[in-house]
């Protein structure tokens, strides 16, 4: 008989910008600063370039947490893509809240290419806080999670 | 039909001693399009890299995942691969099992599992990969420097010697910036203007070299190879061609009341001057704001004096517009301003002055034609305090958290000249560290010391008091363990430099980054510590940080022989990974027009087959050599039509799907 | 009725117009639609009266790919729609005549029909009563009983495009029955409630849809000649109904893509057969947006940038939701 493993493992996906949060957690692997494996990163040029849709996708496909991470305002790459990114992660989370999901599944942290201690801190903080949530079973879609 | 191939890097114990290699090699060998799976201990090296070209040929791969160090490290290097055995660079993609996992993780199970996640994602993504290939854009062979100090001076004259134009846009009437405003200079003590003088008559000289004085840089647009710029050169109200230089005019202006810029506002100029007696050019300007002419309508004395006639007082800015293959900012610094320091009395009395106030009191040309004097009462002072650290270090907001570098040193210059020249001042320097880390800086200092007498106490000024014809300072001595209250005639201030305030203008302009103390960012501290991360913006002097003159002339060198480099080439080759726009799918709703930052995108009448219906439509159009590939516009169009090549869309998907799977 | 009848065929007489686009009687008094017409005997048909609900701007999109120009009648609330499209490229103005009508609220059919009126045959506003004639005789409601939801919140009488108006006055502004609602108080009591039961409102509203697509078609602001969830940039084709997730997807997303160019026409709710409060997610995004950027009317003007194509240095962070208190 299989023992069934009741631990909670969630699944969270870090959107983090090329240039500055990117190099923030490559900053923080180099200095060995440690957060949860839940955490998985998707490299994406610029915040700006992550698509509602894809933080919805990730809700449905089960993941309990979204974190989306880029330059710190004024500090883009690309000069204004966190602007648009700030005001467009805005209105989506207040959507979300609107709706009934945690707001506490979704953030936005800016984390600058030097920030290694702020990007493992984060991390450790947003699991936590979905450790806190539990599962997400407001917006999965259950035909989707294995 | 896909093949993909999946190579796992050991990176020696750096990811082996946390991920179970054999595992991560098993299950990548799984994932659905796989056709081949394999580890090395070093993947980056010369051998394996040679296994990845070989499993290319061999298995005839359409993509390659890479697990390994950050794409940021490797990832062209394994693009480079991957070209050499005759496969698209960017059907590579990198999963960063080491920065984003085995480093971070102590648990073998955990990071074995996120590492085998990590991996199914890139699978996932390059499985959608298309093939890109990098387009190219012309070079223009002209720099443009924005700072005629002695870092842009340097840049200037190093590219000019090159073979390359360049220009100058200094925003004063004259180039030369701080340095001339310096007396001596540190460790050598030999004079600032004699080492500074011959440059600028070189870059005025030098045929490659247009200087536009009196002239700011108002719109740049473009990019790396080809920016365009509009300078604004602002009315000097003098005929730059007809005027002689004689000075008559400025002799002979009745206003004589605006304050001194180049001498720290510490005496009064006419209202139509040139900054100092060297300036390049030598061609006055009139200031608008205290002329009279200007200010009544009345007076146009210069005119008259002019024998040249050159005094125009109808003059508009004129803007130039000229196109550049690469920017160099050298904007400078300035003293920052000491309005929250009321403890050391800046405002309250004239004696307390700051250190470049100093040099200008100690400069044969300046306000005292070289003597030591009280600018309250002009005379010869008997005691001098001097105090470090004024802003820097400073822990609170008021002033600087980063040390400003050149005040140790420039002080124990100002102490040990004054001593020598008037052995009977008493010099006294409180500090928190004497810094003198550089070339005979050390023993420079110790000559203060010990040949020269200074007393160096360690300790901070709390307060400084004028009291009747006195300073009263109060500090404490640290090594003594004891408060000190000494009176003293005139305090020295060494404040703390910070970034020339119109740095941020241009930064915003250039869309180059800069950090929260307004420096500007390098693309990296160590390794590209002159070029800033915007593709064709170089970095010279301490708009980068703070240096002293040699430094900056060697940084100012470093970033003339990156503009060489790059002008050098005829073509660029520009980076794929631009955004495209779906010339069905679009609305032509403008959206995503109005977020680039590059005005990459524009609006064209097309005519389209969409499934069999002939019409005219109204699409966005992408230029791919401004496109720098931030995805904002994808993100902004509602229909999808808008998609970022190699971060697109349904491949950013795929990973998410991969991850929460 | 019958002076917008008399205009159009002047106006397709002397040949400044090729076609009308309004409303044409549908099979019931209760359900006219909207319609093209070429011919002057064919506008025997027209019809304009409260139960014409239908915005027309979006029609023109359509309209501006024929010959000619096309005249259209516009409410007010329909003006900001066509404005709005205007912004976008979407219309050609100079191939439309625009003649605004005068508008006292439009009606929805069922509740005169719950209030036990029956025969429809035409109706008029008269103050705060709506008469109905009936082939039983005419008959009589409250016309807030009747009204629309959106109409009771109406932003205004004021048509901010025309070529003339007929019926209504330049500037006006009073709602249809001299009192314009709180458009916001829906949401500020979904917004009072918690979590929990916000996520149950919108699953007992959202799992009632259908994915007809009703909503995506009315939409003056859903104007892609392509959607997102109809092309396969997004994966995200063939999925209707698939399961719980993909209609609250489809919601949002239709919301977030429409969010700084929404007029709050209503069309949306208006026309979902499921009956659901749609319009309630366009205007949470509105309210946010007015009160983290300041008050913005998309289709006010035609220049303006959207909210969500703007910024600036002090915009709040996202962090701000759970501030107010969201959170679980």
């Amino acid at each position: 008989m299989q023992v069934e493993n009741t631990e909670f493992r969630p699944k969270i996906v870090a959107f983090c910008c090329n240039w500055c949060s990117y190099a923030g957690a490559d900053l923080a692997g180099s200095s060995r600063l440690a957060y949860p494996a839940d955490v998985k990163i998707i490299r994406v040029p610029c915040s700006c370039r992550v698509n509602p849709m894809f933080i919805l996708r990730a809700f449905q496909r089960g993941a309990d947490g979204v974190i989306l991470c880029g330059c710190h305002p004024g500090d883009c790459h690309y000069t204004t893509g966190n602007y648009y990114t700030r005001r467009r992660m805005t209105l989506l989370f207040s959507m979300l809240d609107y709706l009934g999901v945690e707001n506490g599944r979704t953030r936005v942290e800016w984390v600058s290419a030097a920030e290694g201690v702020k990007f493992s801190t984060t991390m450790n903080e947003f699991v936590a806080k979905i450790h806190e949530l539990g599962e997400n079973v407001r917006l999965e879609d259950l035909r989707c999670k294995n | 039909m896909h093949r993909i191939g999946v190579f796992v890097c050991h990176c020696g114990t750096n990811i082996a001693a946390t991920v179970d290699i054999d595992r991560v090699v098993a299950a990548a060998a799984k994932e659905p399009g796989v056709v081949h799976a394999e580890d090395y201990q070093y993947m980056c090296s010369e051998a394996g890299q040679l296994k990845v070209r070989e499993a290319i040929k061999e298995k005839q791969l359409t993509g390659i995942v890479v697990c390994s160090c950050s794409p940021r490290m490797h990832e062209n290097t394994f693009r480079q691969a991957a070209q050499r055995a005759g496969l698209n660079p960017y059907m590579v993609e990198i999963a960063n099992i080491r920065e984003h996992c085995s480093w971070i993780h102590k648990d073998i199970e955990e990071a074995t599992e996120k590492a085998i996640i990590l991996a199914r994602a890139a699978i996932a993504k390059v499985m959608l990969n298309a093939p890109l290939t990098a387009g190219t854009s012309r070079v223009v062979k002209r720099a443009l420097v924005i700072g005629g100090g002695i870092a842009g001076i340097q840049t200037a004259l190093d590219i000019a010697e090159a073979g390359y134009k360049v220009d100058i846009v200094e925003k004063t009437p004259s180039i030369g910036g701080r340095m001339s405003q310096l007396d001596k200079t540190f460790p050598t003590l030999d004079c600032s203007a004699c080492i500074l003088t011959p440059k600028m008559v070189e870059a005025a000289a030098h045929e490659n070299i247009t200087i536009y004085t009196y002239s700011e840089v108002e719109k740049v647009t473009g990019f790396v190879g080809d920016f365009h710029v509009d300078i604004r050169k602002k009315a000097r109200s003098v005929d730059m061609s007809k005027c002689t230089g004689c000075g008559v005019c400025q002799e002979k202006c009745p206003s004589k009341k605006a304050p001194n810029e180049f001498n720290r506002g510490l005496d009064k100029r006419s209202a139509i001057y040139t900054p100092f007696a060297q300036a390049i050019p030598n061609v006055p300007v009139i200031d608008r704001e205290h002329c009279i002419k200007f200010k009544t309508g009345k007076c146009g004395i210069c005119a008259k004096v002019c024998q040249a006639g050159a005094i125009d007082y109808e003059q508009k800015d004129e803007i130039i517009t000229e196109n550049y293959g690469a920017i160099v900012v050298a904007t400078g610094f300035d003293t920052i301003k000491l309005d929250k320091y009321d403890e050391y009395a800046y405002n309250q009395s004239p004696d307390v002055i700051t250190s470049l106030e100093l040099e200008r009191i100690m400069n044969a040309a300046g306000p005292t034609k070289g003597h030591l004097e009280r600018m309250s009462d002009h005379k010869a002072p008997k005691s001098m305090v001097f105090i470090q650290c004024v802003g820097s270090r400073c822990a609170d907001s008021r002033g600087k958290s980063y040390c400003s570098k050149i005040c140790c040193m420039y002080t124990a210059k100002h102490a040990m000249l004054i001593r020598d020249k008037y052995p009977d001042v008493d010099v006294t320097v409180f500090y928190i560290d004497v810094r003198t880390p550089g070339k005979n800086f050390d023993e420079f200092y110790r000559r203060a010391v010990e040949e020269y007498g200074v007393h160096y106490i360690k300790g901070q000024v709390g307060k400084v008091a004028p009291q009747g014809d006195k300073l009263l300072v109060q500090g404490v001595d640290l090594l003594d363990n004891k408060r000190i209250l000494m009176e003293t005639d005139m305090v020295v201030l060494a404040t703390a430099i910070e970034p020339n305030p119109d740095v941020r203008k241009i930064a915003t302009m250039l869309t180059a980054s800069i950090d929260t103390n307004n420096f500007l960012t390098e693309s990296h501290a160590k390794l590209r510590p002159v070029e800033s991360p915007t593709a064709g913006i170089f970095l010279s002097g301490v708009c980068q940080g703070p240096k002293d003159i040699p430094e900056t002339v060697a940084q100012a060198g470093a970033a003339a022989v990156k503009v060489i480099g790059l002008l050098a080439k005829d073509h660029l080759v520009t980076n794929p990974c631009v955004a495209k726009s779906d010339t069905l799918l679009c609305n032509g709703c403008s959206s995503c027009e109005k977020v680039c930052p590059y005005g990459a995108i524009s609006y064209e009448e097309r005519e389209v087959n969409d499934h069999g219906i002939r019409e005219t439509r109204r699409v966005a159009v992408v230029n791919s050599a401004l496109c720098q590939g931030c995805g904002a516009c994808t993100v902004a169009c509602p229909s999808g039509a808008m998609d970022l090549q190699g971060f697109s869309n349904r491949q950013i998907l795929a990973e998410v799907d991969a991850i929460c799977r | 009725m019958q002076e917008l009848i008399t205009r159009a065929k002047e106006l397709l007489a002397d040949g400044t117009v090729s076609r009308v686009l309004g409303w044409k009687k549908g099979d019931m008094g209760w359900d006219p639609e909207p319609a093209y017409f070429e011919k002057e005997e064919e506008l025997e048909n027209f019809v304009y009266n409260p139960f014409c609900g239908a915005n027309l701007s979006k029609y023109l999109i359509a309209a501006g790919k024929l010959e000619g120009t096309t005249l259209v009648f516009l409410k007010p609330c329909d003006t900001y729609s066509f404005n709005q499209l205007i912004k976008e490229h979407r219309v050609k103005r100079e191939k439309t005549y625009i003649i605004g009508v005068g508008c006292h609220g439009t009606l929805k059919a069922e509740k005169v029909r719950d209030a036990g009126i029956k025969g429809i045959e035409d109706a008029v506003i008269d103050g705060d009563t709506l008469k109905v004639k009936t082939i039983y005789g005419a008959k009589e409601m409250p016309l807030m009983d009747a009204l629309l939801e959106r109409c009771k919140v109406c932003k205004g009488r004021t048509h901010v495009i025309y070529d003339e108006l007929i019926g209504a006055e330049e500037g006006e502004e009073a709602g249809p029955v001299g009192l314009a609602g709180d458009r916001f108080a829906k949401v500020e009591e979904l917004e009072a409630m918690s979590p929990k039961e916000r996520f149950a409102f919108w699953q007992g509203e959202l799992s009632k849809c259908i994915r007809c697509n009703a909503c995506r078609n009315v939409c003056p602001a859903c104007s892609c000649l392509k959607c997102v969830f109809d092309s396969n940039q997004f994966d995200s084709n063939q999925k209707a109904n698939a399961d719980t997730f993909e209609e609250q997807m489809f919601h949002i997303i239709r919301a977030f893509h429409v969010a700084g160019r929404c007029t709050d026409c209503g069309e949306c709710s208006r026309v979902c057969p499921q009956g659901i409060p749609l319009q309630l997610l366009n205007r949470k995004f509105i309210k946010d947006i007015n009160t983290f950027y300041g008050e913005y009317q998309a289709g006010a003007d035609t220049e303006s940038r959207a909210p969500l194509t703007d910024f600036t240095f002090e915009d709040v962070e996202p962090g701000i939701v759970g501030e107010r208190g969201g959170g679980r």
